[in-house]
């Protein structure tokens, strides 16, 4: 498979990054138009490629970002996306950050139970991008917007 | 393939070729699907079983990458809308990374039928290849 | 001679004057202390230990003559951190005890303050230098502890994923059925293993057919029953069918009392079984109809 690699508009860095360095800058892309959510899918893509993530992590990562930068987008009167890899220990991981302007989510534990779909902003359906990550934490403020802060780990 | 392509019904063109084989409409997804396309094309198709009377819709997704909540939504609401059309659709090729992230998404793609390739989706719409030799004839199993 | 109490300036820098130029006396004698310590150390072999001192002792000498805090160099002085990183991580490699690692990282104390002691006078000078490397090589000591976990977590998680990939076989039986034959516990992860290599199976070989044998799995909890359940609707997502053989008659039971529906699985009691129904599904002329999700 062959990283989509949109250098032009969302990514910065070298066309073939290693896993371990550091030096993998996070890139933040808005979530205001339809077409963000399609660079979201590019940017995130090349960041799994770059952290080694296999075909199947590369896939559960992408939906998973697709999902939340959506939901942002539509229900939580748009936001930001951050994508960055992260260093723990030994371990290598993707960490994505969804950031909304919506009502905030009054009940967190609700919204990532399963079937919950009155929420509004990023807690639209949580439940199902939280199985395809490892890491999950949702920070929310009422009248101030939720935040999604959600890792996978390299396998 | 022989094949006579479909003519566009006009009005909002999707962009993803509709083709159709006797009375079935054949077509495929490429790996970029943003939302507006997704409704478009399945508007198009609709329009297009009822206009040609479809009576089979094989599309093939063994390019799509990605199939999250909204485009697998789609698909099943286009499964029901050509049901209730009388025309019956198959998705053929979906990748395993794609099958195994839409079951931990939590989305079975309720009442839609699968199968492997379009080859095998077109037999079970009732295209039937031309006799041919089977090459690995029942002896050929793996030892 | 300075005889003035030292200021934390005026003692870096007597420590980095006695040490300048010093590098291979410190690594030479680094190599000798612990060769001397602990001769059966797995890790202990004279060229490593030889490539590790002068590495180390050469990055000593240059972070001491910035500005970092001692206690902070060896974590914020990237030449010193790799230096002290990849002893770490060779010595977890190479099976070393974890005290064992770090005692040779502060056996590095003893050779810094004998030559600082050959080179000073002051006694007060000579106390303030100890403090300094001591506190310099405790943070060293610490973040090599800290590099040989993570050396050894990598290790494991690496054979633990071997393992899994050897543990679970996929085998094509026939022309489009292939088969996973599971044998011992079933967890979380390998039951995603499973899934994954199945899957790749069904596409690589063009099956119409996957059969998952549990003969060999003694228990099934819920967790993994509804992994299982996964499999078989990710199979058929991809327009094969699935059958699961050999369910034990205390997996049943487990099942029939955790109330997990298994009602629209296709079941057979053993693989021979589950290859005779698979092979009337792949047998006729054409393709069988493909699989429908049902619900």
């Amino acid at each position: 498979m062959t990283p989509l690699a949109d250098g032009n508009r969302t990514v910065h860095g070298p066309a073939t990054g290693r896993a371990d360095t550091p030096g993998a800058e996070p890139v933040r892309l808005s979530l205001t138009t339809e077409d963000d959510l399609l660079a979201v899918r590019h940017a995130v893509r090349f960041a799994a490629v770059a952290a080694g993530f296999s075909i199947i992590d590369q896939t559960r990562v992408i939906t998973a970002a697709s999902e939340l930068a959506r939901n942002a987008y539509i229900h939580g009167g748009g936001g930001d996306l951050v994508v960055g890899s992260v260093h723990e220990g030994a371990r290598t991981g993707l960490r994505l950050t969804i950031s909304d302007r919506g009502p905030g989510i009054p009940d967190v534990e609700a919204a990532l139970a399963d079937g919950y779909s009155t929420g509004v902003g990023l807690g639209h359906g949580l439940g199902g991008a939280r199985r395809l990550m490892d890491e999950f934490e949702v920070r929310s403020t009422p009248g101030e917007g939720t935040t999604v802060i959600t890792t996978r780990w390299r396998r | 393939m022989s094949a006579h392509s479909g003519t566009p019904s006009g009005a909002h063109s999707c962009a993803v070729p509709i083709l159709r084989l006797g009375d079935v409409l054949v077509t495929g997804l490429l790996n970029e699907l943003d939302d507006k396309s997704a409704v478009a094309f399945a508007q198009e198709l609709t329009e297009r079983i009822s206009a040609d009377r479809a009576r089979g819709v094989l599309i093939d997704i063994s390019r799509l990458e990605i199939i999250d909540s909204f485009v697998a939504r789609n698909l099943m609401e286009l499964t029901g809308m050509a049901r209730l059309l009388g025309a019956r659709v198959i998705v053929a090729g979906m990748r395993p990374p794609v099958a195994i992230t839409l079951v931990e998404l939590g989305l079975e793609l309720t009442g839609v039928e699968t199968a492997l390739h379009a080859e095998q989706g077109m037999a079970a719409l009732g295209w039937v290849q031309a006799p041919q030799p089977r090459e690995g004839a029942p002896h050929d199993a793996a030892g | 001679m300075v005889s003035s109490p030292a200021g934390a300036a005026d003692v870096r820098h007597v420590l980095v004057e006695s040490l300048k130029g010093r590098a291979d006396d410190i690594a030479d004698r680094w190599v000798s202390l612990q060769l001397e310590r602990a001769p059966t150390d797995p890790a202990h072999n004279e060229r490593d230990l030889r490539y590790e001192a002068d590495t180390l002792a050469s990055a000593l000498v240059t972070a001491l003559d910035t500005t970092l805090p001692v206690d902070q160099m060896a974590n914020r002085h990237r030449e010193l951190r790799e230096a002290v990183r990849e002893l770490s991580l060779r010595r977890a490699r190479a099976g070393a005890e974890p005290t064992a690692t770090s005692l040779s990282v502060l056996a590095l104390k003893e050779v810094l303050l004998g030559i600082v002691r050959e080179t000073v006078d002051d006694t007060g000078q000579l106390f303030s230098a100890a403090l300094l490397i001591n506190q310099l090589l405790d943070a060293a000591g610490a973040l090599s502890f800290a590099t040989y976990v993570e050396g050894r977590e990598e290790i494991i998680r690496r054979q633990s994923r071997q393992l899994l990939e050897v543990s679970t076989p996929v085998v094509r039986l026939w022309r489009q059925v292939v088969a996973v034959p599971l044998i011992g516990t079933l967890d979380t992860a390998r039951t995603q293993v499973v899934m994954e290599n199945l899957l790749q199976a069904i596409q690589d070989e063009d099956a119409q057919v996957a059969i998952i044998d549990i003969t060999g799995v003694p228990t099934v909890d819920t967790a993994v029953a509804q992994h299982l359940m996964q499999t078989v609707r990710a199979v058929r997502l991809m327009g094969a069918g699935c059958i699961i053989s050999g369910i034990r008659p205390t997996i049943a039971q487990t099942i029939a009392q955790l109330g997990i529906d298994l009602f629209d699985i296709l079941t057979r009691a053993t693989l021979a079984e589950a290859l005779s129904e698979a092979m009337k599904i792949t047998g006729g002329a054409a393709p069988a109809p493909s699989a429908t999700v049902s619900r």
